[in-house]
């Protein structure tokens, strides 16, 4: 009791000293447990969001960049594919496509074109607002609500992808009319619009101002189409009327095709239809690919769990050098001690207290720190995987 | 109080021994010890303590033959019966002036801290004019409220002896004077014997008897 009286009161007086070594101590603990927790988090958030997607259909290519790009909204491009393999999907009758195009972003937030099929696969919710209804809508992930501080009746817009793209790629005002529930995974990090909006984005389809007015008709003027001609880049329902597209849908690009197997059967049957390596588009199961990514993160975590473990060594090396210079200073003490009675047992005791002291109070502080990392790895990991794609 | 006969001690390098053939300290008396640097007089507090243990001879403290006694005995004879007052005060900086009075009972199972020791220490130190500043810590004392709150530490076991190393050797011409007079006011009031090892020449006088140690300083037989 007495020798923690005293080891209590000598941290109290040197308190900067304390705290430094405190927090010195609970980072070498809760370091390495940190680095676990995230990745372990990690892991299980990458290999769910791959397990969850049965097949991606895409063009050939790497199948990471196609994973990333459909599954985590990544700044990945890969070449798109034709919406005819949506439909030769449908038309095989073995499963649902539901084509995923993210060519776009606004706000540094992918915009991501794809059916209303997409909310059902992923179990979206909608905390506010209703589900896309009409062409140019958009539909909301939480963080971009946050972040943006956007929501229902305010707009966005689409991000010009090339200032010399005269071809298209205009900026398109979308108004907002529904955001999601969180759910801790890229969605959150996402704009959906219709399919059909992306191709306004991109240009393949468009409303404009009539090339001949009646007025010309009356007069005889022969139809001019140039870029005289006001396009529209917000779609209102006073000209919605105006928005068509050119070519056949079915060479409209979409970034890749997510496909939901009607069973086990249906799925080995369509794997089998893409194993041509001579086919331009490729049928691939992302948790594969996730678990392959999985493992070279984690062999990158054995040579992470080396270098904490040698800091960790170098910064107790300096906790112990902090205490030993600690004690040769107390050496007066402890030599005042003896001459009053104290045997070495005593002494040994009262610096032993203010070490386990210290330790206690690292080891909780990490604990604490710990805790709270456990709490909220979901969330962290999401927005650090949101950051690192 | 102390007792000694045919004490030798020799040191570990240099080739020296102390030899001291006969010193009697009587109860409540008060002896100077004076001598040139290195003649031995901390180590004879501290082969009177317990803390060094001589080649031969014998030490007795308040009748217990010191020399006789195993560590942990000598330890507690330390503990219940001397007062020590150091030169350097050997304050702790982290305890308060109180804590620091009161910090032999901090140390050792020998002593127990009651509220009885508590209600001493609170009249030591009011009585050595400290009463009001108990609550600070060394580094908010003067150099003679230090050696105030060092002789309250001393006097707060009620020993029978203090032994005092160079107690006045830090402080300026004033303060000497009256930090010793009042040592000797409270250990006359506690009825401790006062064995003082000092250089200071002027302060002898107010000794009952003063010892030249350079005497029992000699080369060691080879």
């Amino acid at each position: 009791m007495n020798a923690m009286f005293l080891a209590y009161a000598y941290l109290r007086y040197h308190w900067a000293r304390s705290v430094i070594l405190v927090i010195v101590a609970a980072l070498i603990l809760f370091v390495p447990m940190a680095t676990q927790t995230l990745l372990s988090s990690s892991e299980k958030r990458l290999v769910a969001r791959g397990e969850a997607t049965p097949l991606l259909l895409g063009s050939r290519g790497s199948k990471l960049d196609l994973t990333m790009a459909a599954l985590y909204f990544s700044d990945d491009r890969p070449d798109p594919v034709a919406m005819r393999d949506v439909e030769t999907i449908w038309d095989s009758g073995l499963g649902m496509p539901i084509p995923v195009h993210t060519a776009f972003a606004s706000s540094g937030f992918r915009i991501i074109g794809t059916s209303l099929d997409y909310f059902d696969f992923r179990d979206l919710h909608l905390a506010q607002g209703r589900d896309l209804a009409v062409l140019g809508e958009a539909v909301i992930g939480a963080n971009v609500a946050k972040t943006l501080a956007k929501g229902l009746g305010d707009t966005l817009v689409s991000s010009p992808e090339n200032l010399f793209d005269l071809d298209g790629v205009y900026p398109l005002e979308m108004p907002i009319v529904g955001v999601l529930e969180a759910t801790n995974t890229p969605d959150d990090e996402a704009i959906f619009v219709d399919i059909k909006t992306a191709w306004v984005i991109q240009g393949i389809g468009h409303g404009h101002e009539n090339v001949v007015t009646a007025a010309d008709l009356s007069a005889g003027t022969p139809a001019l189409a140039n870029a005289a001609v006001v396009q529209y880049q917000r779609i209102t329902p006073e000209n919605i009327d105006s928005f068509h597209f050119h070519g056949s849908q079915d060479d409209f690009p979409t970034t890749a095709v997510i496909v939901v197997p009607n069973d086990r059967r249906s799925g080995t049957i369509l794997k089998g239809r893409y194993l041509d390596a001579e086919g331009a588009t490729q049928l691939v199961a992302p948790a594969g690919v996730i678990k392959g990514l999985v493992g070279r993160i984690f062999r990158i975590k054995a040579l992470l769990d080396a270098v904490t473990a040698i800091i960790a060594l170098a910064a107790l090396a300096a906790i112990g050098l902090a205490v030993f210079l600690s004690y040769r200073l107390r050496a007066a003490e402890i030599a005042t001690a003896i001459k009053l009675g104290a045997r070495r047992g005593m002494v040994v005791r009262l610096l032993a207290a203010e070490t386990m002291t210290l330790l206690v109070i690292a080891t909780a502080l990490a604990a604490a720190g710990g805790a709270l990392l456990a709490r909220n790895s979901d969330t962290w990991v999401a927005w650090l995987v949101s950051l690192g794609v | 109080m102390v007792d000694i006969d045919d004490l030798v001690f020799t040191y570990g390098s240099g080739g020296f021994q102390l030899r001291v053939p006969k010193l009697a300290l009587a109860r409540g008396e008060r002896l100077a010890i004076v001598g040139p640097s290195g003649s031995g007089k901390t180590t004879l507090l501290n082969l009177i303590a317990g803390i060094l243990t001589p080649d031969s001879g014998q030490i007795l403290v308040d009748g217990a033959a010191v020399t006789g006694l195993g560590e942990a005995a000598r330890r507690r004879l330390r503990a219940s019966h001397i007062g020590f007052v150091f030169q350097d005060f050997a304050l702790l900086d982290y305890l308060s002036a109180r804590q620091n009075i009161l910090y032999p009972y901090r140390i050792t199972p020998a002593l127990s801290l009651t509220p009885e020791v508590r209600a001493r220490a609170q009249v030591l130190a009011a009585a050595c004019g400290i009463g009001d500043k108990l609550d600070r810590h060394p580094a908010a004392l003067s150099q003679g409220e230090k050696q105030r709150v060092a002789i309250c530490r001393a006097l707060v076991t009620q020993p029978k002896l203090i032994l005092s190393d160079e107690a006045t050797g830090n402080l300026d011409p004033d303060s000497k004077a009256r930090i010793l007079d009042l040592l000797f006011e409270q250990a006359a009031a506690a009825g401790a014997a006062v064995l003082a090892v000092t250089h200071d020449h002027e302060l002898l006088p107010r000794f009952e008897r003063v010892l030249d140690f350079a005497q029992y300083r000699q080369e060691a037989p080879v």
